[in-house]
């Protein structure tokens, strides 16, 4: 992670006042203090966020694209900011290259249906890696089904990364598309994923990045990364859910016919002939999730306002801690051990099921998650029904890590 | 909400021996039983005389509770007739979901999981094998899924 990091933090980071922008951390759950280890699965909302999200709702509402009284215009202002600020956010060349969407499914599902699937031939590969989430993996057999495209998978090793040369291997001149987190849910591996684009290029493919467990804890410049399109969820970066954004480069965009049809996408509608909207509008029918918009916007703001250096340096700094403390208690085992790991901590306890775990960690009111985490590939490939995970974002601090140590010795406690 | 309720002594023996654990071979009927949520996954074998469960044993993976849950069950359905395990399914099922329900001392050990109710992202892991015990009994599937 730590290469990651362009600049050092200017100040020192201060995660006490990180935590007191979040009410929902004051919460006691089973008479404990929580511990709020699940932020891979959903991350919590400052009150920046919430507060602008009522200040849209108390003061802005009203359609977007559509009226032109005061508030329509106002919320479309809003909305429009709000896009803006995502392409700031990521750095695309244009407004026009944002497209908003209800997460990383809906975006990736977008790119099978509206770019894949009308161009893709029998015979055609699309090629992922084996750690991906089950929405980077689902949507590419639909469109195989649909189309007769093959689906290709680059193996990963015993750390959990990707086996590079294999990958290259598996790049032919039928590949079409590539698909790739970069950032793995399940087992923290942090992908280079500009290696993995500019391999890809070289080989003729298009790449679809799965950044929604990356976009919290890495800079991400999609230009600098060269990938064709890039799929984030509001909720993992402190924003709502329901809203996400779908990057993509304005030429491909401009090929791809509409995926769904209705208001906001079109120009002229006859019965005849309708005519479509430019993009973004293009492809997204019908009303957005305009407040969704307002409160990712304000996430951004927050972020950048911490830094996401800083943010992903103390997540860093947290996860070698935690990284050491669990290999300390007995009948750990670590599943995912990538040289580079961004705050993900997936794990096993011998004799106990995950399942188990969660709930002894639950009524100490430490929240991880457990299960397949969406990635049962990953599960088999380990041979694991499923791990318990533990995440960090950027309001945990080291009470977190020693509630879940109390936790997990608790566990060994009651298991014997 | 009592650990102590959930992971009681009895459940952890279970779970860590399991009684009537593996396989019957045919004519023995089965079914496979799945847990998405947790990868739980069981299969329940039940050899019939008549109406008798003259035999039954169960295997598979998952969490302490479910694991338990089909020990327990395998050991108080062993030898009864069909409408016996049809009744005592019924109280199992209230015991692990209705409000104040107070374990009949017919349950027997079955009433260990009495605990289970406190905690509802666990009853289904309790409730599996009797679904999955079911389902090798009837005519249907032979594939029962908690979601
Ligand atoms: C790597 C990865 N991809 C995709 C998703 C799906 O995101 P969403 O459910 O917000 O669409 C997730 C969320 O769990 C994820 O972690």
């Amino acid at each position: 992670m730590a290469a990651n990091l362009k600049t050092a933090p200017a100040r020192p980071y201060d995660v006490a006042r990180v935590r007191a922008d979040f009410p929902i951390l004051a919460t006691t759950v089973h008479g404990h203090p929580l511990a709020y280890l699940d932020s891979a699965a959903s991350s919590q909302r400052p009150r920046a966020v919430l507060q602008a999200i009522e200040d849209y709702e108390t003061h802005s509402h009203a359609n977007v694209h559509r009226g032109v009284h005061a508030l329509s215009q106002a919320a479309t202002a809003a909305f429009e900011g709000a896009r803006e600020r995502v392409r700031r956010f990521i750095n695309a060349s244009s407004v026009r290259e944002v497209i908003f969407v209800r997460g990383t499914t809906e975006g990736i599902n977008l790119v099978a249906q509206s770019y894949a699937r009308p161009s893709l031939r029998p015979g055609d590969e699309i090629l992922i890696s084996a750690l991906e989430h089950h929405a980077n993996i689902v949507p590419w057999q639909m469109v195989c089904e649909q189309t007769g495209a093959v689906l290709k998978v680059a193996p990963i090793n015993r750390r959990g990364e990707l086996e590079f040369e294999a990958y290259l291997k598996l790049l032919s001149p039928r590949t079409r598309i590539v698909g790739v987190a970069h950032v793995s849910n399940a087992l923290g591996t942090i992908l280079p994923v500009q290696r993995i684009i500019e391999a890809a290029h070289a080989a003729g493919a298009v790449v679809v990045v799965d950044g929604a467990q990356a976009v919290p804890h890495i800079p991400v410049d999609v230009q600098a990364l060269g990938a064709d399109f890039y799929a984030f969820s509001g909720h993992k970066l402190y924003g709502p859910t329901g809203i996400g954004v779908l990057y993509g480069r304005e030429q491909l965009l401009r090929a791809m016919p509409p995926w769904q049809g209705g208001g906001d996408m079109i120009l002229t509608v006859s019965f005849e002939k309708t005519t479509y909207n430019e993009l973004p509008y293009r492809l997204e029918a019908g009303t957005p999730n305009i407040s969704g918009a307002v409160g990712l916007a304000a996430a951004m703001d927050y972020v950048e306002g911490l830094g996401i250096e800083a943010i992903a340096a103390h997540e860093h700094r947290l996860l070698q801690q935690a990284t050491a403390e669990l290999l300390r208690i007995p009948g750990i085992e670590l599943i995912g051990t990538a040289a580079a790991k961004a705050s993900v901590l997936s794990f096993t306890m011998k004799g106990v099921h995950p399942h188990d775990l969660g709930t002894i960690l639950d009524s100490q009111g430490v929240a991880v998650r457990t299960g397949h985490h969406c990635a049962m590939p990953v599960m088999t490939f380990f041979g694991v029904p499923a791990t318990a995970r533990a995440s960090f974002g950027c309001y945990n601090d080291e009470s977190d890590i020693a509630a879940l140590v109390r936790g997990l010795n608790k566990v060994r406690e009651v298991f014997g | 909400m009592q650990l102590q309720d959930l992971y009681r002594d009895l459940i952890l023996d279970h779970n860590r021996h399991p009684r009537n654990f593996g396989r019957l071979g045919a004519p023995a009927r089965q079914a496979l039983g799945h847990n998405p949520l947790c990868g739980d996954q069981l299969t329940v074998f039940v050899r019939l005389e008549g109406e008798k469960l003259a035999d039954v044993r169960f295997e598979g993976s998952g969490c302490a509770i479910s694991t338990a849950s089909a020990s327990l069950m395998t050991e108080a359905v062993k030898g009864k007739d069909r409408a016996t395990v049809g009744a005592l399914y019924d109280q199992v099922h209230a015991l692990l979901t209705e409000d104040g329900a107070q374990p009949d001392a017919s349950l027997g050990k079955l009433a260990a999981l009495s605990g289970v109710r406190e905690f509802p992202a666990r009853v289904k892991c309790a409730t599996l094998c009797w679904h999955t015990l079911n389902a090798a009994l009837g005519e249907g599937s032979a594939t029962v899924s908690t979601e």
